[in-house]
């Protein structure tokens, strides 16, 4: 016969695995994923404050003797624990959208050889997907897995909701381990991970706690003057042509944001409004929106509320996404870019308009990217809000102690004392004009009154080696940050 | 003037200070401050309560400061009101 | 006398520097810092010496500044207004006034302390509270024996003890009082301002009962909360087409005096001096809007 190119059919299994890839135990686990000294492994933080894997992996391969490892993490918490492996040549170099705590002040003492690299999370999920970060090993941790190796995060015990983030480590790593609580009776009928892309499972007792993905809700805050800032930002938006039926929004979870939420929420109803979808973090305030049928759709790239995981495992609305589809730079569809609105806080905002969320005033990391940068880009009205000052630090400066994002994406600040609107954003401007309750000033003039106000900090200036590498969301270099020793 | 007992005003809340003073076993001002925001404004804070102690011509006087990010206006008050219990004779206030 | 826009009085206890820094940024038409019921005894001194430094120098963007002072009747009456008069907010409230002699005393008290202070002899006003029966018997009295007197207020609790009745939420024994209180600043045009809602949970409740002052002829309400002051401003602010009748009476008329038209009708209503005046007021108060700084 002419074999036309094939291969001949020759009577043989191919690629019939009988053997379970199913392990009770994590270790054999990663010595059957081969690791390497200097490989690059991820982990993602769904379970944030909650998060028992990454330490207990750390922990694992500490012990195991492996070296000049490369971590790719969405976010660090409560990993102060990583010291000793940073100390001990386990950890080698780090990629990560936040940083705070006591692991902090160790990198901004200097213990690292490499800087921290600092991305959104739509810089890494395209840094991933176009494979300038190779990652070898990802771990992944979920509550619940199938025999076939399908994945979730809100069935079982220990659930965190959306596994956004790690959707794409688990489609661009070449081996992924995924950590379970529980493996189901029969096959899951909710995947948010598909078996294609998980290569073993690893069965432990607990993966998380659950009552710490959750941030507070709008009635056990107080704050007033946080309230009165979503109130102004509230207005901020009705006033703008942008606000219209069909729009949409992305708030985060702060008290602010809860804030806003709320307002919105009644001008929705009042007005009759119906948005399009809502975006990112997901809050329970977020789900009733979308219960009273104010929005069309949530997209949920991660969970804030033990509610939001019952709306996303029960609602057909409200739906998990990777984080290449919330944030991408280089997906052009990307979710960010049919933003409306989004509100976004700002530890430092300076006179042009530039955010620091990544450190304080002080020098000490104290925050997160997330996906600021990316939706400030992406949505046509970005609102920056922050208190004019806390505890005696002003939150305007002249110069922000770290670019994160830069000020051409910001349009509005909105603090206690007023709102400024970016002067490349005339057209804003006039909008809010014709409501009388906002009150608008120049972002200098909010800055003179808060600096007349605390006085001028003292400048902390480190002068030590680089221990931290801002990326912006595209991948070029957008700040470093200074650490204490040379 | 001269202080002869230990007295205090303030509190510990967000934006207050809490003012000791008390009679100085050597010469001089002598500030202890814990501040939140120790290495942006310490030397602001201290010096706010030495103008203040100065207004009231005290030469010797011991001043234990914890701050929680207390404006000036509230660092002069405070030190004025910790300074006036412990110069009264007893120690009732009006 | 006057009877300025003071809509929302925001209650702010003197002691606490987070909330007299922030007290501003709420939107209240006057901020009333408090030396009396939300001070301890044993911090008296403390919040006097705290609002005297704040009032000197803290910025509150030109929003009107009160001070609730304790009772002359009590030791620390006396020192609060010696230390507040010489700053010179724009109101001090009195707290237990039911007499003309109180007042006068205090008016010549604060016309001395002034002159002490190189202040304005009158710049300073001042709002009486009626917590008393008596109190309320000789309101007209009361409220003519000062030029500074410039709005009444009730402290509701004082008062039903002092009757020995007991406050309800209906508020029917207190209706008499607040329409006399009502009644005598509408006939001296100075400010009627009433008491607080205490449940600052309840915002329906604050509503209902904002309107009914309103509706008793209030100019305004004391707040205790910062939730409260969008409702009491809201109620007490007349409706975009409130506003936009106004405007359009006060064109009409214009127009009418230059072109020596006799009556106008606005609407299918005739205008007279009242409601021309009355439509002034609305514009004068309500028509301010924020620019650019």
């Amino acid at each position: 016969m002419h074999n036309y190119g094939y291969n001949l059919f020759q009577k043989k299994d191919i690629l019939k695995n009988q053997e379970s890839i199913i392990f009770k135990n994590l270790s054999e686990a990663i010595e059957r994923s081969e690791i390497k000294d200097g490989m690059t492994i991820s982990f993602h933080h769904h379970y944030r404050d909650g998060d028992l894997l990454l330490n207990m992996v750390m922990d694992l391969l500490a012990e195991k003797g492996l070296k000049d490892l490369i971590l790719v993490v969405t976010s660090l918490r409560n990993h102060h624990k990583l010291g000793n492996h940073i100390k001990n040549g386990v950890i080698n170099k780090i990629y990560t959208t936040g940083l705070r705590g006591k692991l902090g002040k160790l990198i901004k003492k200097g213990i690292m050889d490499h800087p921290v690299v600092f991305y959104s999370h739509g810089g890494r999920a395209a840094a991933i997907a176009s494979g300038r970060i190779k990652v070898d090993i990802a771990f992944i941790a979920a509550s619940i897995a199938d025999q076939f190796g399908n994945i979730n995060g809100v069935l079982g015990k220990s659930i965190c909701g959306s596994l956004g983030y790690a959707k794409v480590d688990a489609t661009y790593a070449k081996t992924v381990i995924a950590v379970v609580e529980k493996i189901a009776s029969r096959p899951l009928e909710i995947v948010s991970i598909p078996q294609k892309h998980v290569d073993y499972i690893v069965q432990i007792d607990k993966i998380g706690e659950s009552n710490k993905i959750a941030t507070g809700s709008l009635r056990q805050q107080s704050n007033t003057r946080d309230l009165s800032i979503a109130r102004q930002v509230a207005e901020v938006i009705i006033s703008l042509e942008n606000f219209k039926d069909g729009y949409s929004l992305q708030t985060g979870s702060g008290s602010i944001s809860l804030g806003v939420n709320s307002f919105i929420e009644n001008f929705m109803i009042n007005k009759k409004i119906k948005g399009n979808f809502l975006l990112g973090g997901v809050t329970a305030d977020h789900v009733n929106m979308l219960k009273k049928g104010l929005f069309n759709k949530i997209y949920d790239t991660q969970t804030f509320h033990p509610d939001a995981i019952e709306s996303l495992k029960n609602n057909v609305h409200h739906q998990e996404i990777d984080a290449v589809t919330y944030a991408s730079p280089f997906n052009k569809r990307a979710l960010v870019n049919y933003l409306d609105f989004v509100v976004l806080s700002a530890l430092e905002i300076d006179l042009n308009f530039n955010v620091n969320v990544l450190t304080a005033a002080n020098g000490d990391f104290y925050g997160a990217i997330g996906g600021h940068s990316d939706t400030a880009a992406g949505a046509k009205v970005s609102i920056v809000t922050a208190p004019s000052y806390r505890g005696r630090i002003p939150s305007i400066t002249e110069q922000v102690k770290t670019i994160v994002t830069p000020g051409h994406t910001i349009d509005i600040l909105v603090t206690e004392r007023g709102v400024a609107v970016n002067p490349a954003r005339k057209d804003l401007l006039d909008q809010l004009k014709t409501n009388s309750k906002i009150n608008l000033k120049k972002i200098n003039r909010i800055y003179d009154e808060v600096i007349e106000l605390t006085g001028k900090p003292e400048e902390v200036n480190h002068t030590g080696k680089v221990v931290g590498l801002v990326e912006y969301r595209d991948g070029s270099l957008i700040d470093v940050i200074y650490g204490e020793e040379l | 003037m001269k202080i002869n007992k230990t007295a205090s005003s303030g509190s510990m809340e967000s934006s207050d200070i809490m003012i000791t003073v008390s009679p100085a076993k050597e010469k001089g001002i002598i500030i202890e401050l814990v501040s939140d925001v120790e290495e942006l404004f310490g030397s602001k804070i201290k010096k706010v309560i030495r103008d203040t102690i100065k207004e009231f011509e005290i030469e010797n006087i011991k001043v234990m400061a914890n701050d929680k990010g207390a404006l000036d206006y509230a660092i002069r008050a405070r030190t004025k009101t910790a300074i006036l219990r412990a110069l009264k004779e007893c120690s009732l206030n009006e | 006398m006057n009877n300025k826009l003071r809509r929302s009085m925001l209650y702010i206890p003197a002691n606490n520097p987070a909330m007299i820094q922030d007290a501003f940024i709420y939107g209240a038409d006057t901020i009333l810092f408090d030396l009396e019921d939300s001070i301890a005894i044993s911090e008296k001194d403390a919040a006097r010496e705290l609002l005297i430094e704040a009032l000197n120098s803290l910025n509150f963007n030109n929003t009107e500044i009160a001070v609730r002072i304790n009772s002359l009747d009590s030791k620390f009456g006396l020192k609060d207004l010696k230390s507040i008069v010489p700053i010179g907010p724009d109101i001090i409230r009195i707290p237990k006034i039911e007499t003309k002699e109180q007042i006068i005393k205090i008016d010549k008290l604060i016309t001395k302390l002034e002159r002490k202070a190189n202040l304005q002899p009158g710049f300073i006003e001042i709002m009486a509270m009626i917590e008393t029966a008596k109190g309320v018997l000789n309101l007209e009295k009361i409220v003519a024996s000062s030029e500074r007197l410039s709005a009444l207020t009730l402290g509701a609790e004082d008062l039903t003890t002092d009757m020995g009745i007991k406050r309800t939420s209906l508020g029917r024994e207190l209706f008499l009082t607040r329409s006399k209180i009502a009644l005598v600043a509408a006939a001296y045009k100075i400010n009627a301002i009433d008491t607080v809602f205490s449940d600052f949970n309840d915002l329906n409740g604050l509503k209902k009962e904002t309107l009914q002052s309103k509706e008793l002829g209030f100019t305004g309400k004391a707040v205790i909360h910062p939730r409260q002051v969008d409702i009491v401003n809201h109620v007490f602010t007349p409706s975009q087409e409130e506003i936009e009748d106004a405007k359009e009476i006060v064109r009409q008329a214009s127009q009418a005096e230059e072109f020596g038209k006799g009556v106008i009708a606005v609407k299918g209503k005739m205008v007279d001096l009242p409601i021309l005046n009355r439509a002034k007021e609305i514009i004068n108060k309500y028509e301010k809007r924020e620019v650019i700084k």
